[in-house]
């Protein structure tokens, strides 16, 4: 795929220049997941295996749903089943389907320290550019969601791509097209956000008052958005965070900090340099010598 | 190794070798690591074969690094034990910047800026390791939460900016105060470099009749 040039870029990790991205002309898209319609068949789990040639090993039973146990370097997308039992004593199976969120203010990309690694598309999608990764795993400590997961076979970093290859064609993502019942929606951000109030407003008309739309403006907006039951408490599904953020430890790691330590060890060069120029070698004399001579013949002297 | 007749050593054979292993690392490790720190010194990867090559290697130089370093710590920490003179020394520290020594208290082997020096690093270079080992995604990023790896990965990379800043001021300290770069590459000075720079080293030497690099180390001081 390298060879297929995108030219859209918006945002490149570890670059100072401007990307190739003058055929910027596209509509920011977006993967509306609404967790109310899901029934956890894992059809998307199956068709991301599919139609990336996925192959994870087969694991152990965990005592749970979630099978495998995690994301892992073959598993871009995975399942995640909360019991909850909400106040009027219901239980309520909340089946979340994780992945990366594709963040507006990718945590990864701000984070990775190889040039190209990491971009994102002017339709909002963030990819790894495998050649370019270093396996270093910073964009695991980057990124709000823990997705990112590094291969012990080939040291680079993997998460869903939200299927670029075919939304480059004008496919739809691999599980979008596999969902039986709809849950899994694809189009322009602005036609999954308005989509996700109608089924939102269809929610709180059914008792689910705090349903709304997961978007977190933390990262400025995400292209993977859930519509939830319990907007108020997303940790509720499987420890989706409530306020994701660039961790603030991140931020001042590769913000303020990368010129400020650069300027200081450039500042030490040049100021060894005027040293040298204004005041010169420290240089021993002969009266030096002189003295020490003298010291030393006084010691070998018979006492 | 044999020495010019008259001077004293400085650096016996064994500690020169140990501070050169320690200062082969900490430049390879400066070059690899700061091609992981700024886009604009990823070009120093290259000089490892490449980005992954770069990653791969750092850690393990780090490992050599820490225990060639253990080596220097055995061999010089009775000499930076600190003492009173060398608060003295520092509150002139201007005249010392100026070549101008006399009327300060006389040194013993080190220094206060040389004890600067090995107490800095003997902070940070253990500092490094353990946060490395934390960072060091390949064998130990299970052992802990992504958390504990943003807090390990900022403190790696203050301490390091430390201790490049502690590498330069010892760098250019070698090349400002002539005869000290050959105390360490071939391992004597001349008794005039010590009345100069360490008159209560070269008394000592003097007064146990030894040549150094320690009075303990025996030998026949040069009778000049």
């Amino acid at each position: 795929m390298a060879d297929l040039q995108s030219q859209d870029y918006i945002r490149r990790s570890a670059s100072t220049m401007t990307p190739p991205s003058i055929r910027d002309h596209e509509a920011e898209v977006a993967k509306l997941i609404d967790v109310s319609r899901c029934i956890g068949c894992k059809a998307c789990q199956s068709a991301c295996m599919e139609w990336n040639n996925l192959r994870t090993d087969v694991g152990h039973f965990e005592g749970s749903y979630d099978n495998p146990s995690d994301l892992n370097p073959s598993t871009w997308t995975l399942m995640r089943f909360t019991e909850y039992e909400d106040e009027q004593g219901n239980l309520e199976w909340l089946i979340r389907k994780d992945g990366c969120m594709h963040c507006e203010d990718p945590g990864c990309l701000k984070a990775c320290p190889a040039p190209g690694a990491i971009v994102q598309y002017a339709n909002g999608i963030v990819d790894f550019i495998s050649e370019n990764c270093i396996g270093c795993g910073y964009c695991v400590k980057g990124c709000p969601f823990d997705i990112p997961r590094i291969s012990k076979v080939d040291h680079k970093s993997y998460k869903c791509t939200l299927c670029s290859d075919r939304v480059g064609v004008g496919l739809e993502p691999a599980c979008v097209k596999a969902c039986p019942t709809g849950a899994i929606m694809f189009g322009s951000k602005t036609d999954m956000t308005a989509w996700a109030g109608e089924r939102v407003e269809d929610l709180k008309s059914r008792g689910f008052a705090n349903a709304g739309l997961y978007d977190p403006a933390g990262v400025g907006g995400t292209h993977v958005m859930y519509v939830l039951h319990h907007a108020d408490r997303p940790s509720l599904y499987a420890g989706l965070p409530d306020k994701p953020r660039i961790s603030p430890l991140v931020a001042v790691w590769k913000g303020m900090f990368k010129p400020l330590a650069l300027a200081s060890m450039a500042f030490a060069v040049v100021a060894g340099f005027v040293h040298w120029v204004v005041e010169g070698p420290n240089e021993v004399q002969p009266e030096d010598e002189a003295a020490a001579s003298a010291l030393l013949h006084k010691a070998d002297e018979p006492k | 190794m044999t020495y010019p007749r008259g001077t004293l050593i400085r650096n016996a054979t064994a500690t020169r070798i140990n501070h050169w292993i320690t200062g082969g690392c900490f430049v390879l490790l400066v070059l690899s690591g700061l091609s992981m720190f700024d886009p604009d010194t990823f070009f120093l990867s290259a000089l490892f074969g490449g980005g992954q090559s770069a990653r791969a290697i750092h850690p393990w130089i780090g490992i050599v690094l820490l225990l060639s370093y253990c080596g220097l710590i055995v061999q010089f920490w009775r000499d930076n034990l600190p003492s009173w003179d060398d608060w003295v020394w520092m509150k002139s520290i201007d005249r010392v910047l100026v070549n101008e020594e006399e009327g300060l208290p006389e040194l013993g082997r080190f220094n206060a800026g040389q004890k600067f020096v090995f107490w800095s690093m003997t902070l940070l270079l253990p500092t490094l390791f353990a946060t490395g080992l934390v960072i060091w995604d390949v064998y130990f990023s299970p052992y802990t939460t992504i958390e504990v790896q943003r807090v390990a990965e900022l403190i790696h990379c203050v301490a390091a900016t430390a201790a490049i800043l502690v590498w330069i001021i010892h760098v250019y300290a070698a090349l400002w105060v002539k005869g000290s770069l050959r105390a360490m590459t071939q391992g004597y000075v001349t008794p005039g470099w010590a009345w100069r720079h360490h008159r209560k080293w070269l008394r000592h030497l003097a007064a146990a009749g030894a040549r150094g690099p320690t009075p303990r180390s025996g030998g026949k001081a040069p009778s000049g």
